[in-house]
């Protein structure tokens, strides 16, 4: 049997969670979130949209299938700390590279298994998404409620900063050789059209579906102006997911405002919130947010249910939409605003994740609507 | 999109008798159907020739039609009720079949009644695996290489083509029946011979093998809007190449990436479009190469099925109920989510716990089957288990087996095990076998490395890696005795699924020695008196010391996501439970566990009937079951499921977590003793005076009477007749004086413990006689021995079932006729609800003999005694409850051979053919309502007669003695119900599958002794016009009679013989009777060639007078329909 080293989950509200060192030694604190994808969890811990949080996976077995270098979504591991019940000795899967313990140990991701994860799951559903400490260092409860209580809040948080990218690149890859079709039309050279991606924190097969649509990407740093992409004589805009409060990333809603109208634009996630907010919303946090593989949501034009995957912790609130602007997908559980459009202005939005990854791939169309908006916005 | 307003009612297919790859599941898939439908307002048609089925209850259909499942029958119940729609997709394959029927012969066109659920069309498509497999490959997916052929030849030219090993898979067969592997080209003229026959159409697959590839499923549904969602991912333990019915099974699937699973939704999503089911459910199964991921279809069923009936268990999601809302119009997100009741049905349940299924089987019952796992379907029951993880579903699973399993490789009576470990041959975890599982067990106890264990099985290493894990917790319990267990050790232990009677049979005591090397030592040492090795329920005194108490979770769809506001429970070892145990007054019901011959459905039916009883007399109902098939384990019958195995320890925490005895104060401190664990304030545990919850053990057959001895024991009040009298039944020295001191007769007996004992029984006796092991269930191991010989034989054979358990002597009633009581009694009063006459002569088993009701042959004089001393005996019993006895007549004397104080087999057809819910009387009463006040004090009236015909597994198992005999074998059973004995047992037969000829050859061949008997029933075929065939002796004597017999050989006498005639399709009809304890070779090789060519057989003398008078009753008059309601209306009147 594996050595145990105790480690401890401390939360803001003085509840604490014990379980065993898994991963790096060390501590973080974040907010403390679950997802109940059953797979996916490389894709998770890579999604930038995680930063600064700690995530209790709900599927009780993680590492089943160790980690492998197709599934990463960006170029690394952005979660603040990993809860998970059972972690699993030993990967198994033909394309596993490494166990999962030693691929959270070797990105600095401190983690802990053992844990009583739906008890955790249930309180988190109860008490809300909040602040938390995850100590393998020092494991003292008192000490970490305090650390946990003096954690910055989510809300008015930007993190962006933290994950979009330096400087700008070119992206042309679809998806990895035998889960795709084959080489893009950017790798030959003959992509229809061109994005400019903002990256707020963007998923790695946001990038690989709009090239596999025909698409050649220029992704640019969150803070650029509007004027800069617009230079670029982009075909279409794209906004990314990414962390934190979309309210606070202010740059971002500013240089959407500059761009509507002038370009075909199309946001997920924090890029869908940000949307909202150019277009005069206003967003809200949710109590526990949606973070799954499995939310039904409802388009409004045809009327059919995707099964969709989501990672959101702040919504659109309908309600502050202005005149014009149409909500077209809801969530069925809950009625929370899951996609919008403005018609005039050539742009929408969806709050869940066409991209999928981890989840189901019922959504993918939007990214052949964004190219047919953007293929009726050329000049004849 | 609302529901259709064009229909008004619709036909629902039921999937007729229990059999192998068609079980119960089926009428839990029927019940959830029709309930939901009449509560849409639809008027509810239903034909199942199942009489044991909750589906079959009058109340569950506004006409309920038990009649043979052939189009001809259907089509006269369609001329009478005239239903708009009919709905195959919850009857298995049996109602998809006849479905088809009914479509393709124009029957449904003609009544104006549409299929709804499935498309004739996709039907075809899904069911005919070479269209199936070419509508894949144009929709760009991928699957085995192979064609369809309809001859031997063309077979070994495909395979010459692909390659070997191939499989052979016959087409529209249930469970696989008659498929098989083939590794060269002698195998394969054999299995491609034996396909093409089980095939109602003449044809099999021959298919690229893909033995030891991942299996896995995925349960989806698909409404009229194209919404589509994946229920559950199902994978599969046992690799590609053992049939799934015979896989361990674990939902969701364990060892897939994000990538590969939803490659493989994306693949399931062409499929159910491309076959174009539109309005419900399907089953997808895939294989994987493990070595590169590549994934392949292998087949799709357009229907409910067992594995969807698990996955609705696994998850919550009532595929049933939801499929057929789906039939009738209703889109997905329209219909609510019963457990979370805020979230939609549009949605893809997600778990936080593992769910492992297991298969049982039932080889020793059919000594010469081959044992190997393949294809063709071999199980007869399962067992699902869920915990917080593999290991801990594993093992429960395990233990909920009945099979001496106490866990993972491990039985009751073995002292540390694994100590000295058992190291299995390779072939031991090659071979696909009931007992693979536990041969991997003793591997990783041998110290194999997970990857030699994994190439060996086919099992994926991460599985291995978890098993290993359990291996390496016993060997760390093994350095402890009860005293010294570290209590953190004891935890982990319960969160991998170890039982205490695991856990007791592993730790040490001073006197085990050193690792079990100690016993060498003794001679030179005088032994130190031993302490005693720890029980079961040592460990469970010192666990709950310990404050080492299992919670329950619910399950919720979700993930805790949501609320779950249904409580659907099981166990587990965490911090917070979730069951809200109220202070309402309560019963707990023990459910039966998984299927088995034996104990089926039946007690499933007796379960539910007790539980809506209790409900309705106002009591809070719990339900403690574990086989996933059952209408029981549905969320909707009781007010609580707890989804456990049936063994004491988990039996006795639900009733002391219900009983509010769980010692809740212990169960704050849960790991970390010094940390205020959160769960604290999750629950608050309510306060409310602790009272002991009654249970009721004699609905779930002989299960929960197994655990009644220590739930008494423990505290727990049995509603209900007394232990002591269901000891007094079973314990034979009491039970005789019993009948003694009542004046009752019963054959003379004995009981011995070694062949010398037996000897001097038998002579005191005479031969022939009855012999059995004391304490078994359904005739197990049970014969009839003529001689000295015989009974030395069976002595041996005996000591290797049950070593130290006496065995049983009776005197064998030969020509008797044995007679069934099936009764209620409240401790005053005693009350027959049926009496029925088994067709077979004494000597067959009770649940493999056809019975009628009214008997048919007794006298008033006769059954007025059976009457008198069934109620002495249940008075004297204080039978509070059901009680079953069986009778026998010989000679003019009546005995009793065996009386039950608990429910019967036969209760339902009982229920069925008079009316009276006998099952639902007996909980009242033994919730302390008189009889009286039911108003149930007569023997309830019978208009017409009522045949129950069992159905024998024969044609699963080439190989196994196709005679009926003391040794109950039979899968399941039907009903036949008409005016007179012969049209009723006709329909009886034809419900087994056996259609009776009205005319053509019959071919006798019969036994010395049955001799004299067989003319009358040769002169009666010859003057209904039939042709006769007879072997030699028989032939001789008929011919002595003057009836013209034409001779045949038998296969000894060389050809052309017996088989040759039943191949030359000139005989509808065989009887041959066996002989004694010989083997009979030759009858064997024609009555397994009657199996395999359809052919109908009948064993036994009193068998073919009652078919003499079917095939009479038949050329007078033809078969006629009648619903039970209509039935029970004119009988009232």
């Amino acid at each position: 049997m594996m050595k145990k080293v105790r480690a401890l989950l401390a939360l803001e509200d003085g509840t604490i969670w014990p379980g065993y060192a898994l991963g790096a030694i060390g501590e973080r604190a974040g907010e403390v979130v679950f997802n109940t994808s059953m797979t996916g969890y490389q894709e998770v811990l890579t999604d930038p949209s995680y930063y600064g949080q700690i995530v209790v996976m709900t599927a009780p077995h993680i590492g089943n299938t160790g980690v492998n270098i197709e599934d990463d979504e960006s170029r690394r591991a952005w979660v603040s700390g990993f809860v998970v019940r059972s972690v699993s000795p030993r990967a198994s899967n033909w394309r596993a590279t490494q166990p999962l313990a030693e691929y959270l140990a070797s990105n600095g991701i401190v983690a802990i298994t053992g844990v009583d994860t739906r008890a955790l799951v249930r309180h988190i559903r109860s008490q809300g998404a909040m602040r938390a400490v995850l100590s393998s260092h020092d494991p003292e409860p008192q000490r970490m409620i305090a650390a946990a209580r003096a954690a910055p809040s989510m809300q008015g948080l930007d993190l962006v900063p933290h994950v979009t990218c330096a400087e700008p690149y070119h992206w042309v890859e679809g998806s990895p050789a035998g889960w795709g079709h084959g080489e893009t039309a950017a790798q030959q050279g003959q992509a229809t059209y061109h994005v400019v991606a903002y990256d707020f924190g963007i998923k790695r097969n946001i990038l690989r579906l709009l090239a596999e649509q025909g698409c050649r990407i220029t992704v640019v740093p969150a803070t650029t102006p509007a004027a800069d992409v617009l230079a670029l004589h982009p075909d279409g805009v794209f906004l990314s997911n990414g962390p934190g409060d979309p309210a606070a990333v202010t740059y971002g809603i500013q240089a959407v405002r500059d761009l509507l109208g002038k370009t075909p634009i199309f946001g997920i996630c924090l890029g869908h919130q940000i949307l909202g907010l150019a277009l005069g919303g206003t967003t809200y946090k949710l109590h526990f947010g949606h973070r799954g593989s499995n939310q039904p949501v409802r388009s409004s034009d045809t009327m059919h249910v995707e099964i969709s995957s989501h990672n959101h912790g702040f919504a659109v609130d309908a309600a502050s939409l202005p005149e014009g602007v149409e909500v077209t997908h809801s969530n069925l559980n809950d009625g929370c605003v899951e996609g919008l459009r403005v018609r005039d202005l050539r742009a929408f939005g969806v709050q869940y994740h066409p991209e999928a990854a981890p989840g189901p791939h019922d959504a993918r169309y939007l990214f052949r609507q964004f190219v047919e908006l953007m293929a009726r916005s050329r000049p004849a | 999109m609302p529901r259709r307003t064009d229909i008004r009612s619709i036909l629902v297919i039921g999937s007729g008798p229990i059999v192998i790859g068609q079980a119960c599941e089926f009428d839990y898939a029927g019940v959830q159907a029709c309930k939901v439908l009449r509560r849409e307002g639809f008027r509810i048609v239903l034909v199942n020739s199942n009489p044991a089925t909750i589906m079959t209850d009058p109340q569950m259909a506004d006409a309920t039609y038990i009649e043979p499942l052939t189009p001809e029958i259907v089509e006269k119940i369609i001329e009478q009720e005239k239903p708009d729609a009919l709905l195959p997709t919850v009857g298995g394959q049996t109602g998809l079949n006849l479905a088809m029927k009914l479509a393709e012969s124009g029957i449904l066109e003609r009544h104006g009644v549409r299929l709804i659920g499935a498309s004739p069309r996709a039907i075809a498509l899904a069911e005919d695996r070479e269209l199936f497999k070419q509508a894949m490959l144009d929709a760009g997916l991928g699957v085995p290489l192979g064609e369809t052929v309809t001859t031997v030849e063309r077979a070994l030219e495909v395979a010459a083509r692909i390659g070997y090993p191939v499989l052979v898979r016959p087409s529209f067969t249930l469970g696989g029946s008659g498929g098989g592997v083939a590794h060269n080209e002698t195998q394969l003229r054999d299995v491609a011979d034996r396909g093409l026959r089980a095939s109602p159409v003449t044809q099999v697959l021959i298919e690229q093998s893909v033995i030891g590839w991942k299996e896995y499923e995925l349960e989806v549904m698909r409404d009229r809007a194209d919404n589509f969602v994946v229920v559950c991912s199902i994978e599969n333990l046992d690799p590609m190449g053992v049939h799934t019915g015979d896989s361990i099974t674990v939902a969701p699937a364990m060892t897939l990436t994000d990538r590969e699973l939803q490659r493989l939704r994306e693949m399931a999503k062409v499929v159910i479009r491309t076959i174009g089911v539109e309005t419900g459910g399907s089953n997808i199964q895939f294989a994987v190469d493990p070595r590169t991921g590549t994934p392949l279809v292998i087949e799709m069923n357009p229907r409910v099925s067992r594995s969807s009936a698990l996955a609705s268990k696994a998850t919550g999601f009532p595929i049933a109920k939801i499929a057929a809302l789906l039939a009738v119009g209703y889109t997905l997100d329209e219909i609510p989510n019963d457990i979370t009741r805020v979230t939609p049905a549009s949605f893809e349940p997600s778990l936080d716990y593992v769910v492992v299924k297991v298969p049982r089987w039932a080889f020793e019952k059919f000594p010469g089957v081959d044992p190997t796992l393949g294809p063709q379907m071999k199980s007869v029951g399962e067992v699902m288990a869920i915990g917080t993880t593999f290991n801990e579903a594993l093992q429960k699973a395990l233990r909920g087996l009945e099979i001496g399993a106490i866990g993972f490789g491990a039985f009751a009576g073995q002292r540390r095990a694994g100590l000295e470990p058992i190291e299995p041959a390779d072939d031991d975890l090659r071979i696909p076998t009931a007992r693979r599982i536990f041969h991997v067990a003793d591997a990783l106890r041998a110290g194999w490395d997970i990857e030699r264990i994994s190439a060996l099985t086919g099992y994926d290493p991460w599985f291995v890696a978890q098993m290993r894990q359990i291996i390496d917790v016993e060997a760390a319990l093994a350095q402890h005795t009860l005293d010294t267990i570290p209590p953190d050790l004891l935890r982990e232990a319960k969160e991998h699924g170890f039982s205490d009677a695991h856990i007791a049979s592993v730790l040490h005591t001073a006197g085990d020695g050193e690792k079990g090397t100690g016993s060498g030592d003794s001679a030179v040492h005088p032994p130190s008196p031993a302490p005693r090795p720890p029980s079961d329920m040592d460990v469970r005194a010192r666990r709950k010391a310990l404050g080492i108490l299992p919670v329950y979770h619910r399950i919720d769809t979700c993930a805790a996501e949501f609320e779950a506001h249904t409580p659907y429970l099981y166990s587990t070892y965490a911090s917070a439970d979730e069951s809200d145990v109220t202070d309402r007054p309560k019963a707990i019901i023990l459910g039966g566990g998984p299927n088995r011959i034996g104990q089926g459905i039946e007690f499933d039916y007796c379960c539910v009937h007790a539980s809506f009883a209790l409900r309705d007399l106002g009591y809070e109902t719990i339900m403690i079951n574990c086989n996933p098939e059952t209408v029981s384990t549905d969320y909707d019958t009781s007010d609580r499921l707890y989804f456990e195995p049936l063994t004491l320890e988990d039996v006795l925490n639900i009733w002391e977590n219900e009983s509010g005895l769980a010692g809740q104060g212990d169960r704050e401190i849960r790991r970390h003793g010094d940390t205020n664990v959160a769960a604290l304030s999750l629950s608050p545990i309510p306060f409310f005076s602790s009272s002991p919850v009654p249970m009721l053990v004699q609905f779930g057959g002989q299960t929960p009477l197994n655990l009644a001895k220590g739930l008494v024991a423990a505290g727990v009040p049995i509603w209900g007749t007394s232990q002591d009298a269901i000891d007094l039944a079973e314990d034979r020295g009491r039970f005789s004086e019993l009948l003694q001191r009542l004046d009752i007769m019963q054959p003379e007996s004995g009981m011995a413990a070694d062949l010398q004992g037996a000897r001097r029984v038998a002579q005191r006796i005479g031969y022939p006689v009855l012999v059995r092991p004391s304490y078994v269930l359904g005739g197990r191991a049970m014969a009839i021995a003529y001689d000295d010989e015989g009974l030395a034989q069976y002595i041996h054979e005996a000591a290797q079932i049950s070593a130290g358990q006496p065995v049983l002597i009776d005197r064998y009633l030969e020509d008797a006729f044995e007679i069934d009581v099936d009764a209620v009694g409240d401790g005053e009063r005693l009350v027959i609800g049926g009496i029925m006459e088994h067709v077979e002569e004494a000597g067959v088993h009770s649940g493999d003999s056809a019975m009628v009701m009214p008997p048919y042959k007794v006298s008033a004089y006769h059954l007025s005694i059976i009457r008198d001393e069934a109620v002495r005996i249940g008075l004297a019993l204080g039978v509070k409850g059901l009680m079953n006895i069986q009778f026998a007549l010989k000679d003019d004397e009546v005995y009793v051979l065996e009386v039950n104080p608990r429910s019967s087999r036969t209760v339902p057809f009982v229920a069925k053919a008079t009316g009276v819910p006998l099952a639902r009387i007996a909980a009242q009463v033994a919730a302390g309502k008189k009889l009286a006040d039911l108003g149930f004090t007569q023997e309830p009236p019978l208009d017409g007669f009522f045949v129950k015909e069992a159905v024998l597994p024969f044609d699963k198992f080439p190989g196994a003695a196709v005679v009926l005999s003391p040794e109950m074998r039979s899968t399941g059973e039907v009903m036949g119900h008409a005016s007179t004995f012969g049209h009723a047992f006709a329909k009886a037969e034809l419900g087994a599958n056996q259609r009776i000829p009205t005319g053509g050859g019959a071919l006798l061949t019969v036994n010395d002794y049955d001799k004299g008997a067989i003319g009358r029933i040769a002169r009666d075929l010859a003057k209904l016009g039939f042709t006769l065939y007879a072997t030699r002796g028989t032939a001789a004597w008929l011919h002595q009679l003057g009836l013209a017999a034409e001779v045949v050989n038998k296969v000894s006498e060389g050809s052309p013989h017996t088989v040759d005639l039943l191949a030359s399709g000139k005989v509808g009809l065989v009887i041959s009777t066996p002989l004694g304890s010989r083997a009979y070779a030759d009858g064997q090789a024609l009555r397994s060639a009657a199996i395999r060519y359809g052919v109908v057989l009948v064993t036994t003398l009193t068998g073919a007078a009652a078919t003499v008078s079917a095939i009479r009753a038949l050329r007078q008059k033809a078969l006629r329909v009648r619903s039970l309601q209509e039935h029970h209306r004119n009988r009232q009147h």
